[in-house]
């Protein structure tokens, strides 16, 4: 995914010269009246369906949607006030670091009201769409073995057989990837089986990736059999013209992301962003944005057992937390470093 | 306001008072709760606020390769639970920010040890309370001071705060409708002693001037009191004017009787016969005089005791009887035969002995006045469909067409008096008797010349 594409590490004291950079920038619909500017880390062509059925009954609104890398956006929000009427990222800790520190302006609706207590912050931040971080197997190199259903049996798995496995698993590097570093330290607060499971990966020679595509990309190519971590929707979109990848949700938990938005502070066409927010979380956009964006939409009665969406809290903004990083980081790298 | 207080309702301003209360005890509790659950949930996240700070204090570890910094996910996540409050955190370690809000406001004095220091500060766009905690570690072999921040919104406190005011509010709202009942209600039971004691009066009778001892609150005593010194003087005045009457009538009647007699003498031993002429006006003016201011003074009586009016049982047949033997000899002297008829059994009525003695007393005199010599004054008791009727009947002059109510009115006299003596009153006090004891009286002239007095008393 491009939000993730972009992770340069997270500095809360670093200011960047210059504006943010802007990956894409498209303008729906053509009217005479106000125009509604989203910011966003999701890909133009996820969105394009869910903005233009939300402009079918709005001829006379403009859109124009921008599209920036998670860390960005949180830059121009944090750092320029770029002027924006709804912000929308993936990058949960950011937008909740962004909301506590009071860029996020009130915003109430009946359809913010009904989400559930984890995917809301206050009045303030909207979780809209949750996405499993999944474990991708490629059916062609697992041959012979069982798939593993837990992080247990991936460890076993992993250990039972070094020679298949090295060099043949991905996951992101939490030196450069924000997601990638998100996912990794949910994982540690779930379970110390992650740092065994770091361990076992260090010592197979895992390969680190930037982003999902590449290891996407290396997965469907053949080149390695097994990605940790990588985030739902991207995988399932995949999979769909790709036969060969299985997506196994683990069962001991599998951490859940959620995209949220919220209305910045002195957004001028405030009331339009939250309408947008609404019309995403209405039945008829929860329905576009599973078909047409590939977004899974928050609906709690689909949630598995075995599903831990990461809550809309300030615990969150623990491990952006300068030293704590550091910390975590040496952790990994003496986890993944073998002597 | 005075004049609103002076006459309205007492009930109404008592109601209003209770009611005002019940408000203002409303409102009272209103703030009171607020302040109170504003504190207690203040000083409730302030534990939970300094044990997180102490916390993150004490996980700070020195050493040499510098400071260990340890920030628990759980306790960030506990923090904002109560009421996802927004956080602010700020490490410093020897007078340098290490991580967090380089901006968070420090502590104006530097907390002392592990025990947090809290104060409430204005930061970014919001109001924050901070706990500050500072201890000091060892970093490279010497010691180093260490301040740590936690900061949050209180926007929770002020919900749950808010929460708890608005439900004593509604409490208050609820004592304040019930206030409103049971404040009718107790003004209610307030002046039924008022209105016990107000019946009590209100059901004596007219001539019942007993001080009043009905049993009532210590408050209404001063009333009673008063009531009671009213009741005095009213007695007091009630029994001067009576013996007043009786007085007045004794004074006027003795020296026109002694001017009478003398005259009388005169006239025996005058042989002077314009003096005699002179002598028998003067003793028929005096006559005038004695009966008007006799007839004056019954009339009086009769007003003053009709108001008075206490019944007691009065026999008619025996006061009849009694009223002719006193009539004799005035009708012998003018040859007129004065009978009574009816059984000499008790007739008895509802009234006052003296008031009915005047009214018989000024028929019987009616009839022998204008009865001719040698006719017959007829009285007839007799009972008459629940009434005791008194009839005196002469053979005299008639009414010459006159009615009862020309003649009865005060001081008129009829056109067929002739030289007769009269004062006009006697009439009036007949009917004024008759009205007084709830009878009536009739004047009729008798077919066979005449005329027909009839007094009807309710018989008892
Ligand atoms: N028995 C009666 N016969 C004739 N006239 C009478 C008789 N009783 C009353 N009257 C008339 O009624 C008038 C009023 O009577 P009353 O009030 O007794 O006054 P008085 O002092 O004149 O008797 C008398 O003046 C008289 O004209
Ligand atoms: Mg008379």
């Amino acid at each position: 995914m491009r939000q993730f594409i972009l992770a340069t590490a997270v500095s809360l004291f670093a200011t960047m010269a210059g504006a943010f950079e802007v990956e894409d920038e498209r303008v729906f619909g053509n009217g005479p009246g106000p125009e509604i500017a989203v910011l966003s880390t999701t890909d133009t062509a996820f969105f394009a369906p869910l903005i233009e059925a939300f402009l079918v009954g709005r001829p006379n609104l403009r859109l124009r949607y921008v599209v920036a890398s998670s860390q960005e956006v949180y830059r121009a929000i944090h750092d320029e006030g770029a002027a924006f009427d709804l912000v929308i990222s993936s990058a949960m800790d950011l937008q909740m670091k962004l909301a506590n520190d009071g860029f996020a302006a009130s915003y109430a609706s009946d359809a913010v009201a009904r989400l559930p207590g984890w995917a809301r912050w206050r009045d303030r931040l909207f979780g809209f769409a949750l996405e499993p971080v999944v474990l991708l197997a490629s059916r062609r190199a697992m041959v012979g073995l069982e798939m593993p259903r837990t992080r247990r049996d991936l460890i076993d798995l992993l250990r039972a057989h070094p020679a298949r496995f090295n060099g043949r698993i991905g996951t992101y590097d939490p030196h450069v990837s924000g997601a990638g570093y998100l996912f990794a330290t949910q994982d540690a607060r779930q379970t110390d089986a992650f740092w065994r499971l770091a361990e076992v990966m260090g010592r197979l020679n895992a390969r680190l990736y930037c982003c999902s595509g590449e290891m996407i990309n290396d997965l469907v190519a053949g080149d390695i059999t097994l990605a940790y971590n990588v985030v739902g929707s991207y995988a399932l979109s995949r999979v769909k013209d790709a036969p060969d990848i299985v997506v196994i949700e683990p069962e001991d938990f599998t951490v859940a992301l959620l995209r949220t938005g919220f209305v910045p502070v002195g957004a001028g066409q405030g009331a339009l962003g939250g309408a947008l927010l609404d019309f995403m979380l209405s039945p008829r956009g929860r329905g576009l944005m599973d078909t047409a964006a590939g977004l899974p939409p928050l609906d709690q009665s689909l949630l598995q057992p075995y599903l831990r969406p990461i809550r809309l809290d300030p615990g969150l903004l623990v491990y952006l937390d300068r030293i704590k990083r550091e910390n975590f980081l040496a952790e990994w790298d003496a986890a993944m470093t073998q002597p | 306001m005075r004049a609103v207080f002076a006459t309205g309702s007492l009930r109404a301003r008592l109601v209003v008072q209770l009611l005002v209360v019940a408000a203002v005890l409303a409102v009272l509790l209103y703030f009171t709760v607020r302040s109170t659950a504003d504190r207690a949930a203040e000083a409730t996240q302030d534990a939970i606020l300094g044990a997180a700070t102490v916390s993150i204090a004490e996980q700070l570890r020195g050493g040499d390769g510098g400071v260990e910094v340890d920030l628990a996910y759980a306790t960030f996540s506990m923090l904002g639970a109560v009421g996802q409050d927004r956080l602010f955190y700020r490490i410093d370690i020897g007078g340098e920010t290490v991580t967090g809000y380089d901006d968070l406001p420090v502590p104006d004095v530097r907390p002392a040890s592990l025990a947090a220091v809290f104060y409430t500060t204005p930061y970014l766009d919001t109001r924050v309370r901070i706990a500050a905690v500072a201890r000091s570690i060892i970093v490279d072999k010497g010691p180093v001071p260490v301040l740590v921040l936690v900061g949050q919104t209180r926007q929770g406190q002020a919900a749950i705060a808010d929460q708890l005011a608005n439900r004593a509010g509604l409490i208050g709202l609820g004592f304040f409708l019930l206030a409103v009942p049971l404040s009718l209600l107790s003004a209610g039971s307030v002046f039924n002693p008022i209105n016990r004691l107000a019946e009590a009066v209100g059901r004596r009778g007219p001539r019942d001037l007993r001080p009043v001892r009905h049993p009532a609150p210590s408050e209404l005593a001063p009333l009673i009191g008063a009531l009671n010194g009213f009741v005095a003087r009213l007695r007091g005045t009630l029994s001067q004017t009576e013996t007043f009457i009786a007085e007045a009538a004794h004074h006027i009647r003795t020296p026109l009787s002694t001017v009478r007699s003398e005259a009388e003498i005169a006239l025996r031993q005058s042989t002077d016969e314009r003096t005699r002429v002179r002598l028998r006006s003067m003793i028929r003016g005096v006559e005038a005089s004695s009966r008007s201011a006799s007839q004056l003074l019954d009339h009086a009586m009769v007003l003053y005791r009709s108001d008075q009016l206490e019944g007691v049982a009065v026999d008619l047949c025996q006061i009849t009887r009694s009223l002719a033997r006193a009539f004799g000899p005035t009708a012998e002297l003018r040859e007129v035969t004065l009978l009574v008829e009816g059984d000499a059994a008790p007739l008895c009525v509802l009234g006052d002995a003296l008031l009915i003695e005047s009214a018989l007393r000024n028929m019987v005199d009616n009839a022998i006045k204008y009865s001719a010599v040698e006719t017959e004054v007829r009285i007839v008791l007799a009972t008459d469909a629940g009434m005791v009727r008194v009839e005196v009947c002469d053979q005299g002059r008639g009414l010459s067409g006159a009615g009862l109510t020309e003649l009865s009115g005060r001081f008129t006299r009829g056109g067929n008096v002739g030289d007769v003596v009269g004062s006009g009153l006697g009439l009036t006090i007949v009917t004024e008797v008759a009205a007084a004891l709830g009878g009536r009286f009739e004047l009729v002239e008798r077919d066979t010349g005449g005329t027909c007095a009839s007094l009807f008393l309710p018989q008892l």
